[in-house]
C-alpha cells in the first residue's frame, strides 16, 4: 500500500510541476485582465471556452434540426429540403386520442411515446434505489473496497452493443439462463417474446449496465461527509436509519439529484442495449422514442428526417420541463439541507 | 489465515454483527455474480469459433470436440461417447457420417466399424481456446494505429473537457451574474439531445469548420459534456463560500482561486468526471464513424465494427476486440478511483 | 490560451494536410460478412504491383457505415471513389458513368447486362459498376432431421404448404419447437408473396396498394406462427424494419427447414461443420410460380472521385472475367457476370460436400424468378414496401394489430414515403 502511494506521489509529483508551472504562468495575463473587468469579466473568462465549444458544436446544431422540423423531403441538407411550416408536428399530433395509439396518424410514435413513459418511471426508480443501496454499502469500512467498485462500475466500460448481446445471448429461448432453470428442473420460459418479461429484461439490463455510474457518482458524494458528523452522531447513539435520514440524505442531495437527472434523461434516451436486447419487441412493446427516431431519421428504408427532428423537438421539450421541475425540487431541497 | 477471517469479517464499529453487515456481504456477492458473471462470460465467449457461439444453448467455457488419430486415417477423428445397442457407453471415433447413421471405430481397434445412430451419441468435448480470434484482427486490423488514434482522442478530449467543464462550473457555480441560470438551463437543457438527433445538422457543421476527417473533428464536439458541467457545479456547489472570500482577503487572484483551491476541493468529482469522460470517448462509436472515413485514423471502436456486416456480423473477432480495448480502460478506472477517496484526505479538510 | 489555439489549430492543419487525396490514389469503401474483404485485398495487391503508379486503399468498414453514413458523404458531394453497397437504385444519381472512360464498354454491356438497370436512374444508359455478388432468396432443409423422422424432402414443385407440412412432421417427430422460420425481413417474404401472384408495382411505376397474392401468402404466414409451426423469435423479438436472421435456429438443428437465400451457404457451412447434411431447396411454389427475389451487393465508381481514369482502371480490373471467377470461388457469393456463369465450371472453394450442390441450386433457382420478383431489384420503391410489410406484419404476430387493419397501415406507410420523397 505504503509503495503505491510512493509510486503515485511520483508519478504525481513528475506530472504536476510543469502543470503548475503553466498555471502560474496563465496567472500574469489573467490578474491583469481581473483588475481591467473585474470579478464579473473572470466569470466570462471562465466561461468562454467551454460555452464557445458547446456553441458551434451543440447550439448551432440543435437550431439548424429546428428547421428541419419544418421541412420535408428524404434530402439530407436543408438546402435541398422544402419549407412545410408545422406540417411535420401536426401529422405527429394527429390522433383520434392520445390513450389509444392505434387512432393516431403516427401510432409508432405514440406506442414509443406510451412506453417510454412507463420505462422511465420504472428504471429511474429501480436505478436510483440500486445505486444508493451499493454506494452506502461501498462506503462502509469493507475489506477490498476497491476491487468492490470495480465490480460493480465494470459494466460501465462495455459498449452498450455488447451489453445488449451478451445479455440477449442469457434471455434468449435457448439462453444462458434457461439452461440453469433447465438444470433446477424448471420449465424453460421464452423471456424475449413476452411483453412483460421483455419489459423487464429491458429495464433491469439498463440498470445493469449504468448503475456503476450512478453509485459512483454517490460515493463521490458520500466520501465528501465529513466523518465527525457520523462520530457525533454515534456518540449521541442516534439509529442507523435516522442518521441516514437526518444526516447523509441531505448532504447527499446535491449527488443525489445530478444521479436522477442523468438518470432520467439518459432513461428517455434509451436505445442501443434495449435496440440489440429486444430490438422494440416482442411486437412494439419495447419501442422507444429514440429507436423510433433514428429508424425513421436514419435506418429505416422509410426515412423521413423531417418528421425524426419533429419527434426529437417534441422530446426535448418534455425533457426540458421535466428536468426544470427537478430542478425547482432540487433547489428546495438544497436550501432545507443548508438550512438544517 | 485467521488474520484474514478477522480482516474479511471486520464489522461496523467492531461490535457484534448487525443486520446491515449480513445485508450488505450478501448484497457484494450477488453484486459480483451478477455483475461480473456476465463479463466473465464474455471473455470465456472471445475465445469460441463462430460455430461454438452459435451453439444453443451455450456453453459457459469455451470447448472443443476432443479428437483423436486413428490408424489408418488421414486426419484425426472426433471422438464421440456413443450408447451401444447392449446399453454400455463407449468413447468411438467417428469414421464418416451417412445421413443419420454414423461409422464409428474403436481408436484401439480400429478395423471394425460399427454403425450407430447418430441419436446415440455425444460429442467428447474439452476446453479449448480460438486464440485465432485475437491473433487474426493483429495480423489484418492496423490495430497499433488504431490504438495510437484512440489513446490520442480519449487522452485530448479528457484533457480538453476537465479543464474548460470545471471552469464553466466554476462560474456558474460562484459567481452570481446575470444570464447565469439561462445558461445553466440551456446546458442542461441540452443534456437530453440524444447525437443521433443532431447528427446531420453537426456534421453540416463540423464540415463547415474543416474538420472532417480529422481527429480533432472527433474531439472538439464531444468535449462541451453538459453532464460534466452539471457534475461539477452541483459538487462545487457543496464547497463553502468563506474559504474562498478568505482567499481573497489573501489577495488570492480568482485564476489562483480556481486553481488552487476550488480544483483540488473537487478532486473527486474531477476523477469520476475523468473515468466517464475516458469511457464515453475510448467507446464512441457513432460519431468517429461519421467524421473518420479512412482507415488511417480509424479509433479502435470504429476499426472493430468492420466485422459487422450486412447479413452476418463476425462476432468472434467483435468479441476478442472488445476484450482487448477493455483493458486499458480498466486500467484507468483502477487507478483513478483512488482519487474519488484520495482527494478528501489529501486537502486536510474534513 | 491563444497559444494554445495557435497550437491546436497547426496540428489540426496538419492532420488535414497529411489525408488529403494524391493523384492515383483510389479509395475503396467496402465492407464484409465473410472473407471477402481479405480476398479483395489480394485481388488489390496483385492490381497495384501490375500498376505501381496506382495506389489502392481498401476501407474496411461496418455495414451500417454504408447504409447510414456514406448517403450522407454522398449528398455533400464527398465520399470515396468506390464503394460497395446495396441500396444501389435510391443512390443512383451519386455514381459516375463509367462508360467513357472504359476501354471496352461492350464487355460491360454483354456481361452485366441484366444487373446494370439495378444501379442507373431510370432510362439511362450509364455504367456505373458491377454487382460482386448476386443473391437469390431460397429455403435449406436439414437433411438428416427429416431422414430422422422417415418424412420425405418435398420434390421440386412442391407448394409453401407442402413444405410446411412437410417440416411440421418433421418438428413434431424430433420434438423441435417449431417447424420453420423465415428471417425478419421483407426482401425475404416477398419472394413467396411473387409466387402466389403478388405484383407490388402500380401500371404507372409508383407502388401499388397490396394486393390478393400478397395477403394470401402473409396471411398463411401469419397463420403459421400462431399456429407456433412458425418459430415465433424471429419476427416477434424486434420492431420496426430490425433485420434478423434465423440462422442460428437452422445451424442449432432446431428447425427443419428455414427460408433466407444464397448468402447463408459460406455461414452454414463454416458453422454447421459436420453435424447435418443439409440442402438447398430453392423457392417452395406458390398458385403463380416458385419464385425467390434477386439482389445483392455492387462495387460502384463515385461521381465525386478526382480520378476517374484510375477509378475506371481499378473497376476494369476487377470486372475481368478471370478475377470475377476467382472471386466468386472463394467468397462462395454467385457471380452476376454472364460470361462466368455461362461457361460454367467454378471451382467453389470449400471442403464441404454440401456447398457445391447448395451453390449450384441456387444457379438453377435463378431461373425460377417470375418477372413480377426480377422487377424488383430495379424499382425504386421496393425497399420502401420491404420496409413497411416487415414492420406491419410481424405487429400482426405479435397480436397488436389485425391483418385487415394492417394491411391499411401498410399502404399508409408507403404513401407517406412517396409523398415525402416528392
Amino acid at each position: 500500500m505504503s509503495g503505491a502511494a510512493t509510486l503515485k506521489e511520483w508519478t504525481g509529483a513528475a506530472l504536476a510541476a510543469p502543470v503548475a508551472w503553466l498555471a502560474s504562468i496563465v496567472n500574469v495575463p489573467l490578474k491583469a485582465w481581473q483588475r481591467a473587468t473585474g470579478t464579473g469579466g473572470m466569470a466570462a473568462f471562465f466561461l468562454a471556452p467551454n460555452m464557445a465549444i458547446f456553441g458551434i458544436f451543440v447550439l448551432v446544431p440543435l437550431v439548424i434540426n429546428f428547421f428541419y422540423s419544418a421541412t420535408s423531403g428524404t434530402a439530407y441538407f436543408l438546402q435541398d429540403r422544402s419549407y412545410v411550416g408545422l406540417e411535420q408536428y401536426r401529422r405527429l399530433l394527429d390522433c383520434g386520442s392520445y390513450l389509444d395509439t392505434a387512432t393516431c396518424r403516427e401510432d409508432l410514435f405514440w406506442k414509443a411515446v406510451h412506453n417510454t413513459g412507463l420505462f422511465v418511471v420504472v428504471q429511474v426508480a429501480l436505478m436510483t434505489v440500486v445505486s444508493m443501496i451499493t454506494a452506502l454499502i461501498l462506503n462502509r469500512e469493507i475489506a477490498g473496497r476497491s476491487f468492490w467498485r470495480a465490480v460493480f462500475f465494470f459494466p460501465v466500460l462495455l459498449s452498450p452493443v455488447v451489453t445488449g448481446l451478451i445479455w440477449r445471448w442469457i434471455l434468449q429461448r435457448q439462453g444462458l439462463l434457461n439452461l440453469i432453470v433447465h438444470d433446477l428442473g424448471g420449465e424453460p420460459y421464452n423471456w424475449l417474446t413476452d411483453r412483460f418479461s421483455a419489459f423487464t429484461a429491458a429495464v433491469s439490463v439498463s440498470v445493469w449496465a449504468h448503475m456503476g455510474f450512478y453509485t459512483l457518482i454517490l460515493l463521490a458524494g458520500l466520501q465528501a461527509i465529513p466523518r465527525d458528523l457520523y462520530e457525533a452522531a454515534e456518540m449521541d447513539g442516534t439509529r442507523p436509519a435516522r442518521v441516514f435520514w437526518r444526516i447523509t440524505l441531505p448532504l447527499l442531495m446535491p449527488n443525489l439529484l445530478v444521479v436522477i437527472v442523468l438518470a432520467l434523461i439518459r432513461a428517455v434516451q434509451i436505445f442501443d442495449e434495449v435496440y440489440v436486447l429486444t430490438g422494440g419487441g416482442p411486437g412494439t412493446s419495447t419501442l422507444y422514442v429514440t429507436q423510433y427516431i433514428y429508424e425513421i431519421g436514419f435506418a429505416s428504408l422509410l426515412r423521413n428526417p423531417g418528421l425524426a427532428s419533429a419527434a426529437s423537438i417534441l422530446m426535448g421539450l418534455v425533457l426540458v420541463v421535466l428536468t426544470l421541475l427537478q430542478l425547482q425540487v432540487g433547489r428546495r431541497g438544497e436550501r432545507k439541507g443548508q438550512r438544517e | 489465515m485467521s488474520g484474514v477471517v478477522t480482516f474479511l469479517t471486520r464489522r461496523r464499529g467492531g461490535r457484534g454483527w448487525h443486520w446491515t453487515d449480513v445485508v450488505s456481504w450478501l448484497w457484494l456477492f450477488g453484486g459480483l455474480v451478477i455483475m461480473f458473471g456476465p463479463a466473465v462470460w464474455l471473455v470465456g465467449s472471445s475465445f469460441k469459433t463462430p460455430a461454438q457461439l452459435a451453439v444453443f444453448p451455450p456453453t459457459i467455457l469455451p470447448y472443443v470436440s476432443q479428437q483423436a488419430a486413428v490408424e489408418g486415417y488421414d486426419k484425426p477423428l472426433t471422438l464421440y461417447r456413443v450408447k451401444l445397442p447392449d446399453g454400455s457407453t463407449k468413447v468411438l471415433a467417428e469414421a464418416r457420417r451417412v445421413g443419420i447413421v454414423a461409422q464409428m471405430v474403436d481408436p484401439q481397434a480400429p478395423n471394425d466399424i460399427v454403425k450407430i445412430n447418430i441419436a446415440n451419441r455425444q460429442p467428447v468435448r474439452e476446453i479449448g481456446f480460438a486464440t485465432e480470434n485475437y491473433t487474426e484482427p493483429f495480423v489484418h486490423f492496423d490495430f497499433l494505429r488504431y490504438l495510437r488514434n484512440s489513446v490520442f482522442v480519449t487522452v485530448m478530449a479528457t484533457l480538453i473537457t476537465l479543464l474548460t467543464n470545471s471552469m464553466a462550473a466554476f462560474a456558474l457555480s460562484k459567481y452570481k451574474f446575470r444570464g447565469r441560470d439561462l445558461t445553466m438551463l440551456l446546458i442542461v437543457g441540452t443534456l437530453m439531445v440524444p447525437l443521433s438527433v443532431i447528427l446531420v445538422p453537426l456534421y453540416s457543421v463540423v464540415g463547415a469548420v474543416g474538420l472532417l476527417d480529422s481527429l480533432w473533428g472527433v474531439i472538439l464536439p464531444t468535449v462541451a459534456t453538459p453532464t460534466g458541467v452539471f457534475l461539477l457545479r452541483q459538487y462545487m456547489l457543496t464547497i463553502p463560500d468563506e474559504l474562498l472570500d478568505a482567499a481573497r482577503m489573501d489577495n488570492a487572484s480568482e485564476w489562483q482561486i480556481y486553481w488552487r483551491i476550488v480544483l483540488p476541493l473537487a478532486a473527486p468529482a474531477l476523477a469520476v468526471l475523468a473515468i466517464f469522460s475516458v469511457v464515453w470517448r475510448w467507446n464512441d462509436f457513432l460519431w468517429p464513424l461519421v467524421v473518420l472515413s479512412r482507415k488511417e485514423l480509424y479509433t479502435l471502436q470504429v476499426g472493430l465494427n468492420t466485422y459487422a456486416g450486412q447479413l452476418n456480423v463476425q462476432w468472434h473477432y467483435i468479441l476478442a476486440m472488445t476484450v482487448v480495448t477493455m483493458i486499458p480502460v480498466v486500467l484507468v478506472f483502477v487507478f483513478l478511483q483512488r482519487y474519488i477517496t484520495s482527494g478528501i484526505a489529501g486537502t486536510g479538510l474534513k | 490560451m491563444t497559444k494554445t489555439r495557435t497550437l491546436l489549430a497547426a496540428m489540426s492543419v496538419s492532420l488535414l494536410a497529411s489525408t488529403s487525396a494524391f493523384a492515383g490514389d483510389v479509395r475503396i469503401m467496402w465492407y464484409s460478412d465473410g472473407v471477402e474483404g481479405d480476398v479483395i485485398q489480394d485481388l488489390l495487391n496483385r492490381f497495384m504491383k501490375d500498376n505501381p503508379d496506382i495506389h489502392v486503399t481498401l476501407d474496411n468498414v461496418a455495414y451500417k457505415v454504408i447504409q447510414e453514413q456514406l448517403p450522407i458523404q454522398l449528398e455533400a458531394g464527398q465520399g470515396p471513389d468506390i464503394a460497395r453497397v446495396t441500396n444501389i437504385k435510391e443512390l443512383a444519381q451519386h455514381w459516375l458513368d463509367l462508360r467513357p472512360l472504359l476501354a471496352d464498354p461492350k464487355y460491360w454491356d454483354d456481361n452485366f447486362a441484366d444487373t446494370l438497370d439495378w444501379m442507373r436512374p431510370d432510362g439511362s444508359k450509364a455504367i456505373p459498376g458491377f454487382m460482386t455478388q448476386l443473391t437469390l432468396t431460397g429455403g435449406f432443409a436439414n437433411k438428416t432431421l427429416f431422414e430422422q423422422a422417415g418424412v420425405a424432402l418435398p420434390g421440386d414443385k412442391a407448394t409453401w404448404d407442402d413444405w410446411i407440412n412437410a417440416a411440421a412432421q418433421v418438428a413434431k417427430s424430433q420434438q423441435l419447437p417449431a417447424a420453420f422460420a423465415i428471417d425478419r425481413s421483407g426482401h425475404r417474404i416477398s419472394g413467396p408473396n411473387v409466387s402466389y401472384g403478388a405484383n407490388y408495382i402500380g401500371s404507372d411505376g409508383k407502388p401499388a396498394k397490396v394486393d390478393d397474392g400478397t395477403k394470401a401468402f402473409v396471411g398463411k404466414l401469419v397463420d403459421w406462427t400462431a399456429k407456433g409451426l412458425m418459430l415465433k423469435d424471429t419476427w416477434v423479438s424486434a420492431a420496426g424494419s430490425t433485420y434478423r436472421a434465423a440462422a442460428d435456429d437452422f445451424i442449432n438443428a432446431q428447425i427443419p427447414f428455414y427460408y433466407s437465400g444464397s448468402w447463408q451457404v459460406a455461414n452454414l457451412s463454416t458453422k454447421i461443420g459436420d453435424s447435418f447434411d443439409w440442402v438447398a431447396t430453392g423457392s417452395p411454389c406458390g398458385s403463380a410460380g416458385c419464385s425467390g427475389v434477386k439482389g445483392g451487393a455492387a462495387l460502384v465508381a463515385i461521381k465525386y472521385t478526382k480520378n476517374p481514369k484510375d477509378v475506371a482502371k481499378v473497376m476494369e480490373y476487377l470486372a475481368r472475367e478471370d478475377v470475377v471467377k476467382e472471386f466468386s470461388e472463394r467468397t462462395l457469393f454467385l457471380p452476376a457476370h454472364k460470361g462466368v456463369v455461362a461457361k460454367g465450371g467454378l471451382k467453389w472453394v470449400s471442403t464441404d460436400k454440401n456447398v457445391g450442390p447448395a451453390l449450384d441450386k441456387f444457379v438453377k433457382a435463378a431461373g425460377e424468378a417470375l418477372p413480377a420478383a426480377d422487377a424488383l431489384p430495379p424499382w425504386k420503391w421496393a425497399n420502401a414496401y420491404f420496409a413497411a410489410l416487415v414492420t406491419r406484419v410481424s405487429q400482426v404476430m405479435a397480436g397488436e394489430l389485425t391483418l385487415d387493419d394492417a394491411w391499411g397501415k401498410i399502404d399508409q406507410d408507403i404513401a407517406d414515403k412517396v409523398a415525402e420523397a416528392k
